[in-house]
């Protein structure tokens, strides 16, 4: 068989969290009652006009800017018209032949295999509204349309072929979406639609220079379909070609029960937008001044902020790269290390007991029930001896499940360690007793049954007792024998 | 002499003397509309009820000595495709029959916190798109001076209603000579200011970056007043320009003394009518004789306004009018299968003919394959037409041209020729391309009796120089103060 390489641009649409819409001053608000969030100019009433919110268009430029775009200083909006009952207007107010940015790059990968995918342009334009087939669960006769995310800025981040696999896209699309939480200005959210991905695929075979052609693929919704969709396509579009079928350009949506993607519509019923530029708008001038005063605004990025943890805290790299991969969780961390500065104990809690446990119940760090401070005193009630490391793990499944403070979850459950060593010396007295056989065998050479009486000592305390403190009283005990 | 045959400003004087009341004005101005409007149909709708209630209100206030507005209790007569909250706004076309509008044109906002009390709505082209008013869904609109003969569009409710008396004052807009042209027709004056002097917002859109409101009225001081009202920088209005506005009623001096007048030779062409040709001619002498310097010009890519106009125009209309689907409001066709032909259905039955053949006209110029063969070619010629003007204005003040090639022509020659309809914005449609102001005030009239129309161009933001000249002019004639016979 002949080696085909693949060929893949994405098109990622994120919604960008300001308080109001890109052209009117009604409310972003997620989840409001249908039709709520509106007013004339949204809802494309004769004689109205936008007018570009400003916070949309610095959110726009500092995304450029951390995707080492070019931001020129003067951009322009398009029309692009199309007709859908979702979009008022019946065009959209987007971008086209001067866009916001262009030119950038977003650096993938780890240090020892890092790879720049073109960013070939970035668009500001406003979000369309939603159709409704029915209410709730019940069918309706014919379609309601809720315009309420109708005008919330979009940002169209539009990459160069640059991505050789799907998994590559995977990685692509969870860095994009890294980066553009870091910088505070979308959640990126694609359950709630705050971030949707077209991608472009193609084959070509190895050494072949002109592209192959192409199908874009619509209608996943999550990084993970994504992958998914494009390996059904590289496979799909590999096979046509080794049976000499000829395969046409496209538009094909991803079904997510059958695993595989169908054709919408050929390049002939490909729609002509009829771009031309809005004349209701003046150009977006954009001073140097600000473009630098904006860049100013730039936080840390996941990547510096990666070596940075490697160096500062003495991290591995696969560690800090985890507890980098989201703002929130490398926010959770540092704080916790603020107040309990033990950053390799607070690494394996964070990363093995916290994230472990949000994992099973779904949740993202924000959500988290334990607080960063709640964990750092839980970590130092066990580093002052108070609680012993695996009393610790109950203590914070309790905190993790009634949000308590350590120490009155320690102080109801009476779950103080017990440090007394005459309390304990009682205590291996009575297992000692209780346990002869192990006693005899321990007294044979046998080291391993020193394990089942520390075990018990444990049991009677309710897992309380100091275990070096057992472990050390047990031995002089035996040796005594 | 009935209230409804002065002007705003003579009705001011009066009412501020105490002489007579808001009330009485709109009185005298509905009752001669129940005598003319059935000849003329320059409204689409009557609000009489809220005006009387505007007026008793004004009234009112004026007795309790409250401040009042530049234009308190003077009737305004708004065309049809600019929004009166809570009032139908129907743009003379079927797909909006019933559409109320729930909010307030910025225009409208600054009209009624000057006091003005709203007459009505004026009859229009559908869409603003004609220069006849023959292509309103509700009718046409029939010249006061002969009602053989259309008063001239699209504005023509608007400037009708104003020379037969049924309003007082009233506002047009302008995207290709709208203003202007009716005006000349009618034999009222009507400016179209500067692009971005007064905002859009509330304004029906027919061509976005031409579009222009303006007022109208029996003379230039009137014209001047509504100037002071409705002029402004609007944040609702990304195209409205941030600067400061004149009290233009301080440009009515009556001196033309040192002011420097150009004459294109490209307007003094075949076509132009004999009797135009000649009142214009000597209005110009009148000019020179009172101290005005006369200097030929010439604007050279002239000739390409109308061509350039019917790309850049429709392009934008297309887009515009998209939004008139039957979905959210407005005319939707009954009983469709699908959403293709709900679209198509709507569309179809809700849009006359000449706004369809733009929409068509206009989606075609912007499809791929010919967007830069039409749209963009036609918008590098705009520059050069603009530059030709700015040059001219590196010569002179102003420059003097008819504002129409003929009088007004006769109810239906037209409508079949399309393309002889749109000649009749010849000498307009390049102050829309170019977004300067301009004036049209009556010069002279036929020997049929119907009015001719002086139009002045002036440099973006000077209508000073415009109202001056303007006003110069009509101080030295009286074709202004003759009224129709109805």
């Amino acid at each position: 068989m002949a080696e085909y390489e693949t060929v893949i641009g994405l098109e990622v649409h994120v919604q960008l969290k300001t308080k109001s819409k890109l052209f009117c001053g009604c409310s972003t608000e997620f989840g409001a009652p249908p039709n709520t969030h509106t007013c004339p100019v949204c809802t494309g009433m004769p004689g109205v006009l936008p007018v570009v919110n400003r916070q949309a268009v610095e959110y726009a430029i500092k995304s450029a800017l951390a995707l080492n775009c070019e931001v020129p200083s003067r951009s322009i909006f398009a029309r692009k018209n199309y007709f859908y009952p979702d979009l008022p207007k019946n065009y959209q107010i987007s971008q086209y032949e001067q866009p916001l940015a262009q030119n950038g790059y977003l650096e993938i990968g780890t240090d020892s295999a890092k790879k720049r995918v073109g960013i070939a342009r970035i668009n500001l334009e406003e979000d369309a509204g939603k159709l409704l087939h029915n209410i709730g669960s019940r069918e309706i006769d014919g379609s309601l349309v809720d315009f309420n995310r109708c005008g919330v800025p979009l940002l169209e981040i539009v990459s160069s072929p640059d991505i050789k696999s799907p998994e590559e896209a995977y990685t692509y699309l969870t860095t994009l979406k890294n980066i553009l939480r870091y910088l505070e200005v979308s959640d990126c959210d694609m359950e709630k639609g705050s971030l949707r991905c077209d991608a472009n695929v193609s084959v070509r075979l190895v050494g072949k220079k002109e592209l192959g052609v192409k199908a874009e693929v619509k209608n996943m919704n999550s990084f993970r379909a994504i992958q998914k969709a494009l390996e059904y396509e590289v496979t799909r579009q590999i096979k046509a070609l080794e049976s000499e079928e000829r395969i046409v350009q496209e538009t094909r949506l991803w079904d997510e029960k059958k695993e595989r993607t169908y054709s919408m519509r050929s390049k002939e019923e490909a729609h002509d937008y009829r771009y031309f530029p809005e004349p209701d708008l003046v150009p977006l001038v954009a001073e140097k001044k600000r473009i630098e005063n904006i860049r100013k605004t730039i936080s840390e990025l996941p990547d510096m902020r990666r070596q940075r943890f490697i160096k500062e805290y003495k991290l591995s790299q696969y560690d800090a790269g985890v507890l980098t991969s989201d703002k929130a969780l490398a926010d959770y961390f540092e704080q916790v290390v603020k107040s309990y500065n033990n950053p390799k104990m607070v690494t394996n809690w964070v990363m093995v007991e916290l994230l472990g446990r949000l994992n099973t119940v779904n949740k993202q760090v924000r959500e988290s029930p334990v607080s960063p401070g709640q964990l750092a005193d839980l970590l130092k009630l066990m580093d002052k001896g108070i609680i012993s490391g695996k009393i610790a793990k109950t203590v914070f499944e309790e905190m993790f499940n009634t949000g308590k403070n350590p120490q009155a979850i320690v102080q109801e459950q009476k779950l103080v360690q017990i440090t007394d060593e005459k309390e304990i010396s009682r205590i291996v007295e009575e297992v000692l007793k209780e346990n002869p056989d192990a006693v005899e065998e321990y007294g044979k050479g046998k080291q391993k049954a020193i394990g089942h009486l520390v075990g018990q000592v444990m049991r009677k305390t309710q897992g309380k007792a100091n275990p070096q403190l057992v472990n050390k009283i047990l031995k002089e005990r035996l040796l005594k024998k | 002499m009935e209230l409804c045959e002065l002007t705003g400003n003579e009705l001011l004087k009066k009412m501020e003397k105490k002489e007579i009341s808001s009330e009485e004005i709109v009185r005298s101005v509905y009752n001669r509309i129940n005598q003319v409007e059935n000849k003329l149909h320059s409204f689409v709708t009557l609000t009489e009820e809220e005006a009387s209630l505007q007026a008793r209100n004004i009234d009112g206030n004026m007795r309790k000595g409250e401040s009042r507005g530049l234009l308190a209790g003077i009737p305004v007569a708004i065309k049809d495709n600019m929004c009166i909250k809570n009032v139908k706004t129907t743009c003379s076309s079927h797909i909006l029959e019933n559409f109320i509008s729930p909010y307030e044109a910025t225009v409208v906002k600054k009209l009624r916190d000057a006091g003005a009390v709203f007459i009505g709505k004026t009859n229009m082209d559908e869409f603003a798109m004609g220069s006849s008013t023959e292509n309103s869904y509700f009718g046409i609109t029939r010249n006061p001076w002969d009602l053989d003969y259309i008063p001239g569009g699209s504005s023509g409710g608007s400037a009708t209603a104003v020379a037969s008396d049924e309003t007082i004052l009233a506002i047009g807009s302008d995207t290709g000579g709208s203003i202007r042209q009716p005006a000349a027709c009618c034999g009222v004056v009507g400016l179209k200011p500067t692009y971005g002097r007064v905002s859009r917002y509330g304004l029906v859109a027919f061509a976005s970056s031409l579009d222009q409101i303006g007022p109208f009225g029996k003379d230039v001081e009137d014209v001047a007043l509504l100037m002071n009202v409705i002029s402004g920088y609007d944040e609702n209005d990304s195209t409205s320009v941030n600067v400061e506005v004149p009290d233009f009623t301080k440009s009515l001096i009556e001196n033309v003394k040192g002011a420097k007048i150009g004459i294109p030779r490209e307007y003094f062409v075949e076509g132009l009518d004999g009797e135009v040709e000649r009142a214009v001619k000597e209005a110009i002498e009148l000019l020179e004789k009172l101290g005005a310097k006369t200097l030929q010009i010439s604007l050279p890519h002239t000739e390409y306004g109308v061509a350039v106009y019917y790309l850049i125009a429709p392009s934008e209309a297309s887009a515009n009018l998209a939004r008139y689907d039957g979905v959210r409001y407005g005319y939707r066709s009954p009983e469709t299968e699908n959403l293709l032909e709900e679209y198509e259905k709507t569309r179809g039955e809700g849009f006359g003919a000449e706004v369809k053949r733009r929409i068509m006209l206009g989606t075609y110029a912007l499809s791929s394959g010919y967007y830069d063969a039409y749209y963009l070619k036609a918008q590098k010629v705009r520059t050069l037409i603009k530059k030709d003007f700015d040059e001219a204005f590196q010569k002179v003040d102003v420059i003097v041209t008819p504002t129409a090639p003929t009088t007004a022509f006769k109810i239906g020659e037209k409508v079949d020729d399309p393309l002889q309809m749109y000649l009749s914005d010849i000498f307009t449609i390049s102050a829309n391309l170019a977004g300067i102001p301009g004036i049209s005030l009556p010069c002279g009239f036929s020997k049929k009796g119907l009015p001719i129309g002086l139009q002045l161009l002036a440099k973006p933001f000077d209508e000073e120089v415009l109202l001056r000249i303007a006003y110069t002019y009509e101080k030295n004639t009286d074709w202004h103060k003759r009224k129709p016979a109805l």
